[in-house]
């Protein structure tokens, strides 16, 4: 089991290049702990759905993954335009991407479902005209 | 089944991870264009099917350990996204055919789609 360790990455939104670098680090940082795969792999869901969402509706923001001896917590912050219904937002299918998203391949609706399924507490603070903060953990026992 | 014999299957061109053709096994595949439904149901190992070719199908191949893409209608992806497969070792194909047709094909021979393969386990 690895030592606790702390991961930081800044977002820029609306940047489709680099996109999806921080959480590829996070993943490469987990199975270089020696963490499960099957564990990396829904981490990685998690931070790169996030991390899409910061880049495509949250104005850019920051990723926090704090890595414990028997568990991930991966948080997201963003000062972005906030989610006015969250129940809707967290629905398959339900999405305000725009047309440049929708180019790329995202936009499905489903980063936010993807997101709640692969971790064990998933929760949304949010607040209009204020900006977002998920927070999600993932116990390692739970495979 | 092995990646060559896809790439055979397909009549594919091999844009990069050549080396690997003969060794990788491809038991499973998944066509789809939307990022989140491939995060969502494609399974590790699997190849992946598809028509978009911007950088962010590699970074979503990278999260579900996915070691091998193919590139439908001839559409062959501009160089970030070929570099970017190199360093993580994914390899790419491009066929010309539709992904209606390579579907058709590598399902005659046997790969099996992801769901199907879940829900039988
Ligand atoms: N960080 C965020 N800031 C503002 N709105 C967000 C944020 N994350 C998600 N949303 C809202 O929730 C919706 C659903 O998100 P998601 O399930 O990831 O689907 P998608 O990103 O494909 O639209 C988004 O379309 C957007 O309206
Ligand atoms: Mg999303």
């Amino acid at each position: 089991m690895p030592e606790p360790l702390d991961l930081e990455y800044d977002i820029v939104a609306d940047d489709y290049q680099t996109a999806g670098e921080a959480s590829s680090n996070l993943k490469e940082t987990l199975k270089m702990l020696g963490i499960s795969s099957p564990i990396c792999r829904r981490a990685a869901i998690i931070t790169y759905e996030a991390e899409m969402n910061l880049v495509i509706h949250g104005g850019g923001g920051r990723i926090i993954a704090n890595i414990d001896e028997d568990k991930i917590e991966i948080k997201t912050i963003d000062q972005g335009p906030g989610i006015p219904d969250v129940a809707l937002a967290i629905q398959e299918g339900y999405t305000t991407a725009g047309d440049q998203a929708r180019e790329m391949g995202f936009g499905a609706g489903m980063g936010l479902p993807n997101i709640k399924r692969n971790a064990d507490i998933f929760e949304i603070t949010t607040e209009v005209g204020k900006g977002t903060t998920l927070r999600t953990v993932i116990n390692f026992t739970s495979e | 089944m092995t990646l060559e014999d896809i790439a055979n299957l397909v009549n594919a061109e091999i844009l990069c991870g050549g080396e690997k053709l003969a060794a990788l096994d491809v038991p499973r595949a998944y066509a789809c264009d939307l990022m989140s439904d491939v995060l969502a149901l494609c399974s590790p190992g699997a190849l992946l099917i598809t028509g978009l070719t911007n950088i962010q199908i590699v970074r979503t191949a990278q999260m579900l350990d996915i070691q091998s893409v193919l590139f439908v209608r001839g559409k062959t992806p501009p160089q970030d996204t070929i570099s970017l497969a190199s360093k993580s070792e994914i390899s790419l194909l491009v066929t010309k055919i539709s992904m209606f047709q390579a579907c058709g094909i590598l399902y005659k021979e046997g790969v099996k789609p992801c769901l199907l393969a879940d829900m039988e386990e």
